[in-house]
């Protein structure tokens, strides 16, 4: 008996009963149904919500195998044996440290999906299955795993069950948890230990009076927060053998991720596009502020501010960010000219917050926060402006 | 009960419960948001609202017949500003510290809404007594909520409760600290009393299928 039958089975001896939600998710996360609607018109897609999802799933994989070797070269760097970045090694390390994270993220996340859906009735809605791998790939890899699975549980039921579930939250999921986590266990999220594995362990032993070096866990960001000069070429930053959250390093990844969504129609080009262009303006609107000598070099803000705008880019979570959370289709803008407007700022902001909050030097995800919250707002102004338009050309008219 | 008439209880035990001025009127928020980081507090601000609420209704209920009604507002203000002057006066000989903490708040109780709204909508229509049992048991509901969100935000946020460690010593290690525990910041920080307050209404609203208004 094939796996389709055995689901379609357990789907039809369980219809009728508070299970059904549950067990019709399972049936329908790979397969098309066999049965159709009977009356009424419709029309029949292969792009569900579900397909949606699975091919973002699907940009999200290089990244995800990326920030696996990734975790592990760093580690290994950083605890002065450096090993092949293409190594068993380096694998290794990342597999036990971020598959554990996936496992969690998609478990805690989906449990209380299935819980939501069976209470009150409704069929399980997929949002969760984007968020879920979206999660492990912005945390710090040595997050503990039960403050992930806290966090994931605040995010999902007051970050989006609350609001009535998939499709009705107004913040992005996946950033809810990051800002939950952020909040709340700062110390595991910020600072020049928990980017790279074992650094925080190894600063634990060192304050026990153990003689062993120090592992340096910082990012490029909060190097440059703290006016300290950097040794990454941007080759390293473009192809992302550095330090950071387990999947935001590679931007040559993400890029490649982003042309797929964009070929495949499921992200906005506006948005990314006009995300990066914010940026570069912000970038290069501080980079004037550097080169006319308005900021003394020991200022705090001169770090950030005098690297080169199109750093911005490569360094930190904006390509992440951009591409694949400011597009999230719930939650930006829907009109086009609303995400050209909503993508720009999302873009600015990042950088403005980057460059002027030293203590934690990443904007994009309260970046893309803020303007989720704005994002209806632009779309209302965007839709009145049309039929404001559109009345005055009717007055011509008749006129 | 012998002391209290079946409808004077009512006047006590319908705050505490489906008609509590947090979670069903909403009003009283912002001291509720800002002063419940610690457990200590909230109840220092229920006993401070319930003293000038209980005493305010019964000095307004007393001369509810005398107050024009065109300036009642200014005649209820004055009242309780002489009451939360008092309040703040005696936190400060007696608990300088704490009075510290609750800092501007203290001053505020002039501002909440819950007072002004049983002054209008309570004492200025009946007796003493009754107002006085309106007051108390108001003030009562108020507070049961402030100590419901300062006894989670204080044990989830500092690992105490009224100071007392009870989750262990989080820089020596000890208790629940040993096996990786941490505090959670964003439980001392306002927006998460607004998110507790939230779902112990969800909590209230779904026992009782009746609170819910379309």
């Amino acid at each position: 008996m094939s796996l389709k039958s055995t689901l379609h089975n357990l789907k039809e001896k369980y219809k009728g009963t508070k299970m059904a939600p549950a067990f019709n998710a399972l049936h329908t996360f790979l397969y098309m149904p066999n049965d159709t609607t009977h009356g009424g018109t419709h029309i029949k897609a292969a792009d569900d919500l579900k397909r949606t999802m699975n091919i973002v799933i699907m940009a999200l994989v290089p990244c995800l195998i990326f920030g696996m070797f990734n975790a592990g070269y760093q580690h290994y760097i950083s605890a002065g044996a450096p090993v092949d970045f293409l190594s068993w090694d380096a694998f290794y390390i990342g597999l036990i440290k971020v598959l554990p994270l996936v496992i969690v993220s998609y478990g805690v996340g989906l449990g209380i999906e299935f819980l939501f859906a069976t209470i009150k009735g409704h069929e399980v809605e997929e949002g969760y299955l984007v968020t879920g791998m979206l999660v492990p790939l912005i945390v710090p890899v040595d997050l503990p795993l039960w403050m992930l699975a806290v966090a994931v549980a605040f995010g999902v039921v007051i970050g989006k069950e609350v609001f009535g579930g998939t499709g009705m939250n107004i913040l992005n999921p996946a950033l809810t948890i990051r800002a939950f986590l952020f909040f709340a266990y700062p110390t595991w999220m910020s600072g020049d230990k928990v980017w790279v594995h074992g650094a925080v362990e190894r600063a634990n032993e060192i304050a026990s009076g153990a003689n062993v070096d120090a592992m340096s866990g910082e990012t490029i960001l909060g190097s440059l927060a703290q006016g300290q000069t950097i040794d990454y070429t941007w080759m390293d930053m473009f192809y992302g053998f550095i330090p950071g959250s387990v999947g935001e390093t590679s931007t040559f990844l993400i890029l490649l991720g982003g042309l797929f969504l964009i070929f495949t129609k499921i992200g906005s080009w506006r948005i990314m596009l006009s995300s990066v262009l914010g940026a570069i303006a912000m970038g290069l609107i501080f980079n004037g502020v550097v080169s006319s000598g308005w900021i003394v070099e020991g200022s705090k803000f001169y770090g950030l501010m005098s690297a080169p705008f199109w750093h911005h880019l490569l360094i930190g979570g904006f390509a992440f960010g951009t591409v694949f959370m400011a597009t999230d289709p719930v939650t930006a803008s829907q009109t086009n000219k609303g995400k050209w407007i909503y993508g720009f700022l999302v873009g600015f902001i990042s950088i403005l917050i980057r460059v002027f909050n030293p203590a934690y030097p990443e904007g994009v995800m309260l970046a893309i926060l803020l303007m989720n919250v704005f994002a209806p707002t632009i779309d209302h102004y965007v839709v009145q402006g049309n039929v404001k338009k559109r009345m005055k050309r009717l007055k011509a008219k008749t006129a | 009960m012998g002391l209290l008439s079946k409808k004077d209880a009512k006047l006590i035990t319908d705050p505490l419960a489906d008609n509590n001025p947090i979670t069903i009127q909403v009003l009283g928020i912002c001291s509720a948001l800002a002063i419940t980081a610690q457990l200590k507090a909230s109840i220092v601000m229920a006993i401070s609202v319930m003293a000038v609420l209980g005493i305010g209704n019964v000095v307004i209920s007393l001369i509810r017949n005398i107050i024009p009604s065109k300036i009642r507002i200014i005649v209820q203000l004055v009242v309780v500003a002489a009451l939360v002057i008092i309040v703040d006066q005696v936190l400060k000989a007696f608990s300088y510290e704490l009075s510290k903490t609750l800092s501007v708040f203290v001053g505020l109780i002039i501002t909440n809404c819950i007072i002004m709204g049983r002054f209008e909508a309570f004492a200025l229509g009946n007796g003493p007594w009754r107002s006085f049992l309106d007051g108390i048991g108001n003030a009562a509901g108020y507070g049961l909520i402030l100590v419901i969100v300062g006894f989670f935000r204080e044990l989830l946020g500092s690992g105490t409760l009224l100071g007392f460690k009870v989750l262990g010593d989080p820089i020596e290690k000890t208790g629940l600290y040993s096996i990786g525990y941490e505090n959670n910041g964003f439980m001392l920080l306002s927006p998460m009393a607004l998110i507790v307050v939230g779902i112990i209404i969800w909590v209230q609203r779904s026992r009782n299928k009746d609170l819910i208004e379309d």
